[in-house]
């Protein structure tokens, strides 16, 4: 299972003067979505009685408390890969990092991601890794089930609604209508104290640096801006009339 | 420069309507030598759609053909990459969705392609692709070149204004057959159900949304009869949603549809982060609330503190007596 350390959303978010996601801002935190990502994991090691959940995370120093969290959640063991050549990758330079990592860790049947980072919100991650790790991709699963070794999703696009089914090994990304993530309960929270946290490098994955971060990178950032806040801002107060203002509103800038 | 562009299209071969729009960035590019890709998964192009595909420029049309199921992306992505490497393709265009970034996703680890997914412009700088895109909620703008021989660029509903080409063009339709491999087959379509059409246009590419949140109390009467005055789309915030007032397709935001209308209308909504991800980057926001502390008031362009009860009623009234 692999969860993500992302600046909290509630927090104001910037990038830095290197274009990139400004993830030392002190308010980062696990991405939000892949708290359900854990919960699926959970419930469904709870369900099959066997096997256990380790939570994995790529990024900086910072991102190893996505899978502290994962830990007081209920994960067995926990992996954090960071290294200074990975900054700067984009999601398939991460999905090869990943890849490596379940490698390294022995494999895994099913990998279960979020739906997205809160963050860079490209979701290319979970389809990119199925491929490098030769598994079946069901993204975006409102319901997830695994029946022996097959498992099966149903997921709501645009336009219709999917059921998918694969053998495993395979990749699932959960969205937050699959379930309530549950809250770490203090003994969670005191067992996770200690369980150690796994910290690999590239080196111990046997990845190039030339092949993952900046250097990796298919995408580059030429510039980044925050957008000016929107000016002639208006607000009034509804005293009978605010519905015919609103249509003069919409009328006198062509609106309708 | 040779752009492919994938062709979305309804169960009945009409066109996805942004699909307009990648055809006209697509010419703006390519200019005359516009191809396209058509999933053949049961629909075939109308008479009509044809018609659309040479007005807009398209002079060559591959209908992708295998011996698997076409609404699987893994089974498009498979025909885009043989495709690419077909007619030397240096950048594939396709509409930002969920499942075209799955397609993107396999496509880019297959070739080596770098991917830009919710752009909103595109151009060509010193010989690379350079695609815009808002990121953070649409609190900003960055511009990002693909450094590889292939760009995959997701574009964004909205994004840029479609006509149609100076002069129309012959389409020249041809079947591009190719073969699903084993890792194209991992995964069963076990049933899809299309959603029946609401007969109002279609909330991910809308040009005017209406949008309902808890304030509506499940009533979402007066939000439709404003929406069906103005021709718009219907959406709503994950509360009323998961309430069951409305389809979960209507939901905007973070973990639903991002929109990006020249016009969008909220009413009964709070403006929470998860919303305001899914439409600060709107044109014109029109908010209608009866708490004037409410956080989306901080990004609308019109705000009206009031009950919505009264305000769109009259609004709809006004628009209609004014229309004529
Ligand atoms: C992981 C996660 C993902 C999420 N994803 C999304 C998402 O994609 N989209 C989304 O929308 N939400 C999402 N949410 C939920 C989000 O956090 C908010 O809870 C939700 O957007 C609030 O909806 P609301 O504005 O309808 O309700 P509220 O926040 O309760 O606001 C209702 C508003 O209506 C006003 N009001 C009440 N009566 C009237 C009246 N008669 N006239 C005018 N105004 C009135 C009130 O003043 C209030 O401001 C997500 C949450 C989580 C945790
Ligand atoms: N650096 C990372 N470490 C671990 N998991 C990640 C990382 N980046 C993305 N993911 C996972 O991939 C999902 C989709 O992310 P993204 O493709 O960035 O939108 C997230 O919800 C995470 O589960």
């Amino acid at each position: 299972m692999c969860v993500k350390h992302v600046p909290d959303i509630q927090s104001e978010r910037a990038l830095g003067p290197d274009h990139r996601v400004v993830r030392d801002g002190g308010d980062g935190t696990l991405n939000e979505l892949d708290e359900n990502a854990l919960e699926a994991a959970l419930t469904l090691v709870e369900a099959a009685g066997e096997g256990s959940v380790t939570a994995l995370t790529v990024g900086p120093d910072d991102a190893v408390d996505a899978v502290r969290k994962g830990l007081q959640m209920g994960a067995d063991e926990a992996v954090h890969v960071v290294d200074d050549a990975i900054a700067g990758s984009d999601a398939i330079g991460t999905a090869r990092v990943l890849a490596a990592a379940i490698r390294h860790l022995g494999g895994a049947d099913l990998v279960v991601t979020g739906m997205a980072g809160l963050d860079g919100l490209t979701s290319l991650l979970p389809t990119a890794l199925a491929e490098l790790l030769d598994a079946a991709a069901l993204p975006l699963a409102a319901e997830v089930t695994v029946d022996g070794a097959t498992v099966r999703v149903r997921r709501n696009l645009d336009h219709a609604t999917e059921v998918l089914e694969a053998e495993l090994p395979a990749v699932v990304s959960v969205t937050d209508q699959a379930n309530e993530p549950r809250y770490p309960n203090f003994k969670g929270i005191m067992a996770a104290k200690k369980k150690p946290v796994t910290t690999l490098t590239l080196a111990d994955l046997g990845l190039d640096a030339a092949e993952v971060g900046a250097a990796g990178s298919r995408t580059e950032v030429l510039d980044a801006a925050a957008r000016p806040a929107r000016d002639d801002r208006v607000l009034i107060n509804d005293t009978g009339d605010a519905g015919v203002r609103l249509a003069a509103f919409l009328l006198d800038n062509q609106l309708v | 420069m040779s752009v492919l562009v994938l062709l979305d299209h309804t169960p009945d071969g009409a066109l996805r309507a942004p699909v307009r729009e990648l055809l006209t960035l697509a010419r703006d590019i390519a200019g005359a030598d516009v191809h396209a890709a058509w999933p053949a998964s049961g629909a075939e192009p109308t008479e009509e759609t044809v018609a659309e595909l040479g007005a807009m420029g398209v002079g060559h049309v591959h209908r992708l053909v295998a011996d698997a199921d076409l609404r699987l992306s893994a089974v498009v992505a498979t025909g885009l990459a043989s495709l690419v490497g077909a007619i030397g393709a240096d950048l594939v265009l396709a509409l930002s969705t969920f499942e075209n970034k799955e397609v993107a996703a396999r496509l880019a680890v297959a070739t080596g392609a770098g991917v830009v997914t919710d752009a909103d412009a595109l151009t060509v700088e010193d010989g690379r692709y350079v695609a815009g895109k808002t990121v953070f909620a649409g609190t900003w703008t960055t511009r990002c070149a693909v450094t590889t021989p292939l760009a995959i660029v997701l574009v964004k509903a909205n994004s840029v204004v479609a006509y149609p080409a100076e002069d129309a063009v012959p389409v020249a339709i041809d079947d591009h057959a190719f073969q699903a491999d084993d890792a194209a087959r991992r995964v069963r379509l076990v049933e899809r159900t299309e959603r029946p059409a609401s007969g109002r246009p279609d909330l991910a590419s809308a040009h005017v949304v209406v949008a309902g949140g808890r304030g509506t109390e499940g009533d979402f009467s007066a939000v439709e009869e404003l929406a069906d005055v103005l021709g718009a789309a219907v959406g709503a915030t994950r509360v009323a949603t998961d309430e069951g007032w409305i389809g979960h397709d209507a939901q905007i935001g973070q973990t639903g549809v991002t929109i990006s209308p020249r016009l969008y209308i909220g009413a009964g909504i709070s403006g929470a982060v998860h919303h305001r991800g899914g439409m600060q980057a709107s044109g014109t926001i029109v908010a209608i609330n009866s708490d004037p502390d409410a956080p989306i008031f901080e990004i609308a362009d019109f705000g009206v503190v009031g009950d919505l009860f009264q305000v769109l009623p009259q609004a709809a009234a006004e628009l209609r007596a004014r229309k004529g």
